[in-house]
Formats: C-alpha cells, sequence, structure tokens
C-alpha cells in the first residue's frame, strides 16, 4: 500500500513539474529590433488541417512566405492553434510578444479575443476573418457568401429534373442566412418553377441530424441538396452516397462549402466511381488573407476597414472541380457571374432583401 | 405530405439513429450491472469509431465488401482492450469510477486525434469508400403498411442491434452467468461468499462494455459521419448512458430508450416539413427531443433504481 502511494506521489509530482515547466517554454524577447516583415495567424480549434477555413487560410499565408522569401518561424510566417476557446487572447498575445507585423485572428468565433487585444496593444496590426471588429488597428475581412451561393443556386436550378431542391444550415445565424439568400436568389432566378426547402440542423458538428435531414429531403423528391453547415454536411454526403449505393441510377447531388468538396463526394458501386459532389462554393480565405497581407507589407494596412471579398475579388466561386456541371449550365452560370461583377444584379444578403428580389424577378 | 409518408421518412431514421445508441446502451447495462460506473462510454465510442475508420481506410482494397464488418471486428477488440484501462484503475486499484471514467473520455478523444495526425499528417481522416449499404430485408420488406416502414432502406447493423438487445436480456436474465454478473452488481459480498469471483466478473463485465461501446462508435462512424474527427463522436455516449438509466438499467428498457430518442430527434428534423408545425420556430423543434427525454425521466418512467452497489468498489473481507 504504502509504495503504491509513494509511486502516485512521484506521478503527480512529475506531471506537476512538466505543467509548470511547460509554461516557460518560450522566452520571451520582447522589443528586439527586426527589419524584415513577418505574419502569424492564429486558428480557432479547428487546426490547420480542418479542410475550412483554417486549412485555406494557412494555405494562403504560406504562399505569401514563399512568393516573398519567407522562412517558417519567428521571423517570417506562422501560426498557432487554440485547442479551446480559452485559448484565443493567450495566442494572440504570445504572437503579439514575438513582434509579428500583422496577426490574424481565424474565424468568427475569435471576434472578442481580438477586440480586446488590439485594445491593449494598438500599436500592433491585427486582421479578423469572417468577421468584423471596429477598431482602428484592425483589418475585418468578410466574403460575399451570398455571391458565390447565388452560383451554385444557378447550377441546382438548371440541374434539377424534379424541380425540388434542399438546403441545409448549420445554425440560424445571420451568416448563414447570407447563404440560403444568395442560393435562393440564384435558383429562383433560372428556374422559378424550383422550389428551395430551407432546414436547419442548429449545430455544425452533428452529422447524424444533417443525415436524417438529407433522408428526408430526399425521400421527398429533393435531387439536389446544398448544405452550409460544416461537419454536419457529412452527414448529408453519406445519405447521398447510400442511396446512390443502393440505386446508381438515381440522380441525386450535393452541393460542398468553403471548398471543393468533390473528394467527399466519391462512391463506387460495381467497380463504377461515381460522384455525388454536384459542385462546391469556394470561399478563398487564402486569396483574401495573401491579399491583405500584401497590402500591409507595401505599407498600406488597411486598418479599421471592412474588407468584403466577392466574385470581383476572386473571393467566392464555385469549384475548380466541374466534372458534373453540364456545359451549357456552366455557361449560365459564367454569364450571371459576370452580371453580378458589372453590377447589374444585386445578390440579396437576407431574407427581407431575398423577398425584394423574388418580387423583382415577376 | 400524408402521415403516411411521414412516417416513412421519420421511422427509418429513428432506426439508424438509435443503433449506434443502442449498442452502446447495452455495453453500459453489462458494465453497471456489474456494480461499475462507465462514464467512460463516450471514450469508448470515440476509440470504436477511429478503429473503424482507421481499418477501412487501410484495408479497403484488401476486403473488398467484407471491410466494414471487419472494422466492427476491430473496432471491438480494440474498444475491450481500451475498457481494461478502466477496469484496472476502478476495480483493481479501487479508484473513484467517475473519475476513471471521465479520465477514458479524454484520454480517448485526445490519443486518437493525435494517432491520426501521426498517421495521415492532418487533423481528421478521409472518408471511407465502403460503407454498410442500404438495404430491403428480402420478403419483409413486401409486407404491407409495416414493410415499407421498417424494413425498408435500412442498414443491417441496426437490425443487428436490435436483435442484440433480446440476446443480451437473456444472457442477463435467464443463464447462471448473468445472475452472477447481477449478484456481483448487487451484493458483491453474498456473491463472494458463494464462491463467485467479484473481481473477475466485473473484469468481464467492463470489457463486454468496452467492446459494445467501441461498435457503437463503429457503427456511428460507418454509417453516419464516414470519417473521424474531432466532432465525429459529440455527446453519443452521453445520450447511451441516458438511454440506459432511462431504461432503467434494463436491455430492453434502454433499447426503447434510444429508439425514443431516435424518434423523437427524427421528429424534430421532419417537424420542419410538417405544415401546421412548419410555423413553430425551428429552436423549438430541436430543443424538443431533450425536453421529451427530461419529462419521461421526470414523469412517466417512476423511480430508476440503480443496481445497489453500483459505485462501490469490491473489498474483500471488509463490511
Amino acid at each position: 500500500m504504502m509504495k503504491k502511494k509513494r509511486i502516485g506521489l512521484a506521478l503527480s509530482l512529475v506531471l506537476a513539474a512538466g505543467t509548470l515547466l511547460g509554461g516557460c517554454g518560450q522566452g520571451d524577447k520582447a522589443g528586439e529590433k527586426k527589419d524584415n516583415f513577418t505574419v502569424a495567424m492564429v486558428t480557432d480549434v479547428g487546426g490547420i488541417d480542418d479542410k475550412s477555413f483554417n486549412q485555406s487560410a494557412w494555405e494562403g499565408l504560406k504562399k505569401f512566405g514563399e512568393d516573398n522569401n519567407m522562412k517558417k518561424g519567428r521571423d517570417g510566417y506562422d501560426y498557432l492553434q487554440s485547442q479551446s476557446d480559452a485559448d484565443y487572447a493567450t495566442n494572440l498575445n504570445k504572437l503579439v510578444r514575438s513582434d509579428f507585423d500583422l496577426i490574424y485572428g481565424i474565424g468568427f468565433l475569435m471576434t472578442d479575443a481580438v477586440t480586446k487585444i488590439a485594445e491593449q496593444k494598438p500599436k500592433n496590426h491585427f486582421a479578423i476573418v469572417d468577421s468584423v471588429v471596429k477598431k482602428p488597428n484592425v483589418a475585418s475581412i468578410t466574403f460575399k457568401e451570398h455571391e458565390g451561393s447565388f452560383l451554385v443556386g444557378v447550377v441546382a436550378g438548371l440541374t434539377t429534373k424534379t424541380n425540388k431542391i434542399g438546403f441545409v444550415g448549420g445554425m440560424e445565424i445571420p451568416l448563414i442566412e447570407k447563404f440560403e439568400s444568395g442560393f435562393r436568389a440564384g435558383v429562383k432566378a433560372v428556374n422559378p418553377k424550383a422550389t428551395v426547402e430551407v432546414q436547419y440542423a442548429g449545430a455544425f458538428d452533428q452529422a447524424d441530424k444533417g443525415k436524417a435531414i438529407a433522408s428526408s429531403m430526399y425521400a421527398s423528391g429533393i435531387d439536389v441538396i446544398y448544405h452550409a453547415a460544416g461537419a454536419t454536411g457529412n452527414g448529408v454526403f453519406s445519405e447521398a452516397k447510400d442511396l446512390k449505393t443502393k440505386d446508381p441510377n438515381r440522380e441525386i447531388w450535393v452541393i460542398g462549402v468553403d471548398k471543393d468538396q468533390a473528394p467527399e463526394g466519391v462512391v463506387k458501386v460495381g467497380g463504377k466511381t461515381y460522384n455525388v459532389t454536384l459542385t462546391s462554393m469556394v470561399k478563398r480565405v487564402d486569396v483574401a488573407v495573401y491579399d491583405v497581407a500584401k497590402k500591409t507589407k507595401e505599407g498600406q494596412f488597411p486598418g479599421g476597414k471592412v474588407l468584403e471579398y466577392g466574385l470581383p475579388e476572386n473571393g467566392v466561386g464555385i469549384a475548380p472541380t466541374q466534372d458534373n456541371i453540364k456545359p451549357e449550365v456552366l455557361k449560365a452560370v459564367n454569364e450571371w457571374k459576370q452580371k453580378i461583377i458589372d453590377g447589374k444584379v444585386k445578390v440579396p444578403t437576407t431574407r427581407d432583401e431575398y423577398k425584394q428580389f423574388e418580387a423583382s424577378l415577376k | 405530405m400524408g402521415v403516411y409518408e411521414m412516417l416513412q421518412i421519420i421511422v427509418p431514421s429513428a432506426i439508424f439513429f438509435a443503433a449506434p445508441l443502442i449498442f452502446t446502451a447495452l455495453g453500459g447495462v453489462f458494465s453497471e450491472r456489474s456494480g461499475v460506473v462507465n462514464i467512460g462510454l463516450e471514450g469508448l465510442m470515440v476509440i470504436g469509431a477511429f478503429t473503424s475508420v482507421v481499418f477501412n481506410l487501410t484495408f479497403a482494397d484488401r476486403f473488398g465488401e467484407w471491410t466494414p464488418w471487419l472494422a466492427l471486428v476491430a473496432a471491438m477488440v480494440v474498444g475491450a482492450i481500451f475498457s481494461l484501462l478502466h477496469a484496472v484503475a476502478s476495480i483493481t486499484f479501487r479508484a473513484d469510477q467517475v473519475v476513471s471514467g471521465v479520465a477514458i473520455n479524454f484520454l480517448a478523444i485526445g490519443l486518437s486525434l493525435f494517432l491520426v495526425k501521426k498517421m495521415y499528417g492532418k487533423g481528421q481522416t478521409d472518408q471511407i469508400q465502403i460503407g454498410f449499404d442500404k438495404i430491403d430485408v428480402p420478403i419483409l420488406s413486401h409486407i404491407p403498411i409495416i414493410g415499407p416502414l421498417f424494413f425498408s432502406n435500412g442498414y443491417i447493423p441496426s437490425y443487428i442491434a436490435i436483435a442484440l438487445a433480446f440476446v443480451v436480456w437473456y444472457i442477463l436474465f435467464k443463464t447462471p452467468f448473468g445472475l452472477r454478473l447481477r449478484a456481483v452488481g448487487e451484493h458483491p459480498m453474498a456473491a463472494d461468499t458463494m464462491g463467485i469471483n467479484v473481481a473477475r466478473m466485473r473484469y468481464i463485465a467492463v470489457m463486454i462494455s468496452g467492446a459494445l461501446g467501441g461498435v457503437g462508435g463503429a457503427v456511428y462512424a460507418t454509417i453516419i459521419s464516414r470519417d473521424f474527427s474531432h466532432a465525429t463522436i459529440s455527446g453519443h455516449g452521453f445520450m447511451a448512458l441516458a438511454a440506459m438509466i432511462f431504461g432503467k438499467w434494463h436491455p430492453l428498457g434502454a433499447m426503447g430508450a434510444a429508439l425514443f430518442f431516435g424518434l423523437a430527434q427524427s421528429l424534430s428534423i421532419v417537424g420542419q416539413t410538417i405544415p401546421f408545425l412548419k410555423n413553430v420556430p425551428t429552436v423549438y423543434l430541436l430543443i424538443a427531443p431533450y425536453v421529451l427525454t427530461i419529462l419521461a425521466l421526470a414523469g412517466f418512467i417512476g423511480r430508476a433504481d440503480a443496481p445497489k452497489a453500483l459505485g462501490t468498489p469490491y473489498v474483500k473481507g471488509k463490511r
């Protein structure tokens, strides 16, 4: 018994020491002067390989670093990953002390942390993706998701055979409403007869709900579903693939979101390979991150401004994998894209604006 | 949409949603009937999901159509081994069973994400290519009315889950092994005087719960998410735990509760398309399953009595 206790005590001491020492890992050399431009980012809990905006942001940063002959690390470009909400402010602070010239907070979850740290360190430059922070030393990067969603709406409207289309949203928040409104407008613009069924799962990480919603939608005759629901959307893909496996001749489609989700749609049936991904609405976080880094390096840090990346800036659009889209549909997409860029069509961002848009079509 | 069409959507999705919960809850029944609290079900599901996805991705080319089944077996074995940690801590070392279970949960998600990162160099795995197919059960699916509801567009593991609940009921209540297991959970000292090895019974029970929890996670990952990431298993182990308590530690009760959760869940989803529910704000439909659970727990099932010796380590010769 005594022995066991001693081992336990030793173990807890080692663990406690580990925690304490781990904290002192990086000595900070604040105030050390350097002449080269450095840039870093803090991810939210997803990490730089989340196949979503964190990964995209890091790709943009990496490309910027490589184009400018920078090294990964403290003298060039770097990132810190957050394990939980509590890490955001700490990680931002760490980067501030390492003297980075521009620090990104990736994702709307980091809004509060960026606001706080930007207030405390008014001389540092920050940027936040997917949110707005009204501070003179913060550049806010947002996207016109509605414009990209409009284009995939055009694809859906021209591809559907049943004239029934589905939309699965993660949470009912203004950001996702932009996806919904733009998508519905796109469908209506090219196919007034089509109806769009809208459902929200209430979460971004529950694939089972996504699957159940998709199951009910496909059963009711819907043949194209656009999901803006993160990991909940995995369930939409798995349902579509299961149905495709059961009946390879049935035409059912999923439209992906944020990045090219063609790999998620691959399904093998009896030696033949199918893909249920019709197209994806991609959000080019990398383009935006690159652009802001470039501007800042040139001394034109867009502090206090809200930057909106839409179709003209190549900030949103349809995915490069276009094997499942018919050529005439692709042609229509390009026409609408041009109309939006030229300002002839104003894509709605809310449900109220969508109603006006719908009325204007008649 | 008519009532029958609606049922045709609600029932199949209730069943596929419930299947992983049934497996895991049955595992929980074994462990807790023997007197060991198993909060670690969530972690065991995580390990099962992780194992099955990795197995599937690695061996899909070699085993073809059999891959998902072999992946289930692999998840079962790894789940059982992983639950040994809980068994050793809580039975041999008499640690607090709740704390040990929580440790299992933390360890499982940390370890599996770490391994994913090491193996694939990214935070989540690719999607698996071969899953379980949707099937129409031969003959049974042709029965009018019931056939399309219960036997069409189903997954084989879902039917196995329901059948397993009856098997577990038989084992626990009709075999000597089951009697011993329950005796160990109710009155270990009495069982001990009758010559039953308490520690051995409890080890077996915890390992069975690990195996079933692993299968539950594997079924979830293979049918529903098709990949493994930090969000794959989000609270399903705890729902299984709730189903077990809701079902009064009885295998058939646990199965019924899991099906009830599934039904409530799919009702909340399909409800958004039912005409007279359409004007209800979505959020109320989404919280409905949880509210129903609380109501059912608080009002309808009456007292749920846990096995008497649940949570107390057995010390030989101590009164």
